[in-house]
């Protein structure tokens, strides 16, 4: 018996080409392996998880690879530790990272104790990272093969603990590898379009009517070097370095939003180099193992680039990423995450 | 290998049903609306189901329609109630998703239950009293989550009294095995029965509709059923359903004993063993085959799996479309905290019940309980 037929592994299914092949490799891989899919939004969506389609989807690429397959229904918590705060971080003038917050609170921490609690050595996901083991026997989360569709961004905040009881079949390959996998599965999902967006906001009005329904909305002007120069529907909607959907049109030099005073409602907006900042504090520091300190690369969106810097600690979980060169703005609540290399050292908040 | 303990989402097919079934299936396969002699038996085969149905519900075998089962029944009783008559539809607020869809869709009233899950009588008159014309009152036979049985007949005279053009129409679904429903719904208009839910097969139901009532029509199309519900009958479900309602209605007197004293020493001793187990409802009010339990501190879908992992199937709520468990409107009626309801169980006893079947569910839930707490 090799290692993995003792494993019982509890790998989780959106209905997406991703996670099948990762049950499916599992499956090949001898784990005994049982499906769950969370069902975490019940309001109307079409962007992303949860939906009925995508559940059926899910069931039926388990029960083609011969395993159970369960829906676990996590709403309540998805709405108190992602829904809310998304919705809370818009209200205050911060951005919200909502699959930061679901990975971090639901995807693992929530869906590993009750695995735990239902007898699963492990849980796996579809994710594009790796989990790496290092020479003293610690563990980080790496970079996914596929430079492009990396996730380790959204699951910088994996402890040790879990990434010691975590599998990540397909951070191993590339997307069009994983599609040519699905397809000779024979999984119905192969040629399922990538999720985009948040999960939880139709495209139909999106971001503006999600937010619009439940918090006020406030209008707001453009100024530039004192002036007026336009207005905006919400401030909150805006975020820093934003350049499109301003009204400026093509034509005129470009213009980037520099500042955002929530409280009067004006946005500030200048050319680009007045969005860079030499610097940026990050606070809620979570780190992989021990607290990084000297050169190291920073990425502050899912897909955004990574620059090299200098972080400087200021006391416990916090510290100030001095970049090499100057870098556009980081919004206040934007996570920032640090690597060696490839490797996840830690994260956290911008402020 | 499995421990049944979910006869309340569908219990197994009789045998009798079965040998039913497969006869309308084979010799017995003609079309009833047909003129020839083999159209004239399947015909005939409709003919003594709805003798079957009727005697078993206490009415008249012209009054009852043939459904593809509970939920269309109980939209035909709300919605034809509503197209045939004015005013608003009433029910409380228990019922299944069946009666509770229509009666919100078309803006009804829904009255609340007490703690112990009965329709409040009082906010029932209320209702009735406050709305202009009220075309029908839908309350259930048994609720089928926590077994709790209404009172059908104190229904009755509330609204006789206070809205006597109204329809009283009674979802009696979850009650065919254990209530003897001639009496039970003796005072309804209208009553609902679900075929899977007492030993027949899955896909047919009737509506018993006393003395006719003007009905508006769903299903347009067919001189079938006198034009109330158009469409060739599924006669081998009918007639299935008929063998298992007599099967069942002859076995009543003595199943009903027998499961209530399983039902009972699965509760008791649950109580004695598990701390932070509470009891839904007022035992004595319950159909006697429903365990409806909520367990605090953990969440039943986790529950539901290590008893998976023991072969035993139960149920929490209702599923949602998706499969996943969703909080159940039916305690939120009762007045139970959010928590303790993410924590409800129901084991639901049947005609094949046993006690190997509460043996194996006792020895596996105070070890789950206990480890479910711990670590989650």
């Amino acid at each position: 018996m090799s290692a993995a037929e003792k494993q019982k592994v509890l790998v989780a299914m959106s209905g997406g080409v991703d996670s099948s092949v990762a049950a499916g490799l599992l499956v090949e891989q001898g784990y005994d392996v049982t499906a769950v899919t969370l069902k975490l939004w019940g309001g109307e969506s079409d962007s992303g998880c949860c939906s009925v389609s995508d559940v059926d989807d899910a069931r039926r690429v388990a029960y083609r690879l011969g395993i159970d397959h369960h829906v676990f229904n996590f709403g309540d918590d998805f709405n108190e530790h992602v829904v809310d705060p998304f919705v809370d971080s818009y209200a205050e003038g911060r951005v919200p990272n909502p699959c930061i917050e679901c990975n971090r609170h639901i995807k693992f921490a929530k869906l590993l104790r009750r695995a735990d609690a239902l007898g699963f050595d492990t849980i796996a996901t579809g994710h594009h990272a790796k989990v790496v083991t290092l020479d003293d026997g610690t563990f980080r989360l790496g970079r996914g093969a596929d430079e492009a569709k990396d996730q380790s961004y959204v699951l910088h905040m994996l402890t040790q603990a879990e990434l010691g009881r975590l599998l990540l079949p397909v951070g191993e390959m590339t997307k069009t590898r994983v599609r040519e996998l699905a397809v000779e599965m024979g999984f119905d999902t192969a040629a399922k379009p990538d999720s985009q967006d948040v999960c939880f906001i139709h495209s139909d009005g999106g971001r503006a009517k999600f937010l619009g329904d439940r918090i006020s909305l406030t209008p707001g002007t453009l100024v530039e070097n004192g002036e007026q120069v336009g207005t905006v529907t919400a401030v909150e909607l805006i975020t820093i370095g934003q350049r499109k959907g301003l009204g400026f049109g093509g034509n005129t030099e470009r213009r980037y939003v520099t500042d955002i005073d929530h409280q009067t409602g004006v946005v500030t907006v200048g050319n680009r180099a007045e969005t860079d900042r030499p610097e940026v504090e990050v606070a809620g520091i979570t780190w992989s193992d021990q607290p990084a300190v000297g050169p190291v690369l920073a990425q502050w969106s899912a897909h955004g680039a990574r620059r090299n810097g200098q972080f400087v600690p200021t006391g416990e979980g916090k510290g100030r990423m001095v970049w090499d060169e100057p870098q556009i703005m980081v919004s206040k609540g934007q996570s920032v995450v640090f690597y060696d290399g490839d490797l996840v050292l830690g994260g956290g908040i911008a402020q | 290998m499995a421990f049944y303990l979910d006869h309340a989402a569908t219990t197994p097919v009789r045998e009798v049903a079965v040998k039913a079934m497969v006869e309308a299936m084979t010799a017995g396969f003609g079309n009833p609306s047909g003129a020839h002699r083999m159209a004239r038996e399947a015909n005939r085969a409709l003919d003594d189901a709805r003798d079957a149905v009727a005697l078993a519900l206490g009415g008249k075998p012209g009054e009852v329609i043939f459904t593809s089962g509970g939920t269309e029944a109980d939209n035909l009783a709300i919605v034809g109630s509503l197209e045939s008559r004015r005013g608003i539809a009433v029910c409380s607020a228990v019922e299944h998703h069946a009666v509770l869809e229509p009666v919100e869709r078309a803006g009804g009233a829904v009255v609340p239950v007490t703690e112990t899950g009965v329709i409040d009588l009082a906010a029932l008159e209320q209702v009735l009293a406050q709305a202009e014309e009220v075309a029908v009152v839908s309350v259930m036979a048994a609720n089928n989550e926590t077994g709790v049985v209404q009172p059908i007949g104190q229904v009755a005279e509330v609204v006789r009294r206070v809205a006597p053009d109204a329809l009283i129409h009674c979802d009696a679904v979850q009650g065919m095995c254990w209530l003897d429903l001639a009496a039970h719904c003796a005072d309804a208009d209208l009553i609902s029965i679900s075929s899977h839910k007492f030993g027949g097969p899955k896909g047919a139901g009737a509506l018993l509709t006393r003395n006719n009532p003007a009905l508006g029509v769903l299903s347009l199309g067919g001189a079938q059923e006198r034009g109330r519900r158009g469409g060739t009958q599924n006669v081998p479900g009918i007639v299935a359903m008929a063998a298992a309602i007599s099967a069942t209605v002859a076995e009543r007197e003595s199943q009903v004993p027998r499961v209530r004293a399983l039902r009972d020493r699965l509760v008791d001793e649950i109580l004695a063993s598990v701390e932070g187990a509470v009891e839904t409802g007022d035992r004595a009010s319950k159909t006697v085959n429903i365990a409806h339990l909520c367990f605090d501190g953990i969440e039943s879908e986790a529950l539901l799996f290590l008893l998976e992992s023991a072969d035993v199937m139960a149920s929490a709520a209702s599923s949602c479309a998706s499969g996943a468990q969703d909080p159940s409107h039916v305690l939120a009626a009762m007045g139970y905290d959010r928590d303790l309801a993410f924590g409800s169980l129901r084991l639901s006893l049947g005609y094949t019940s046993t006690d190997a079947d509460v043996d194996a569910v006792l020895e596996v839930i105070p070890g789950a309980v206990a480890r479910l707490r711990e670590r989650s």
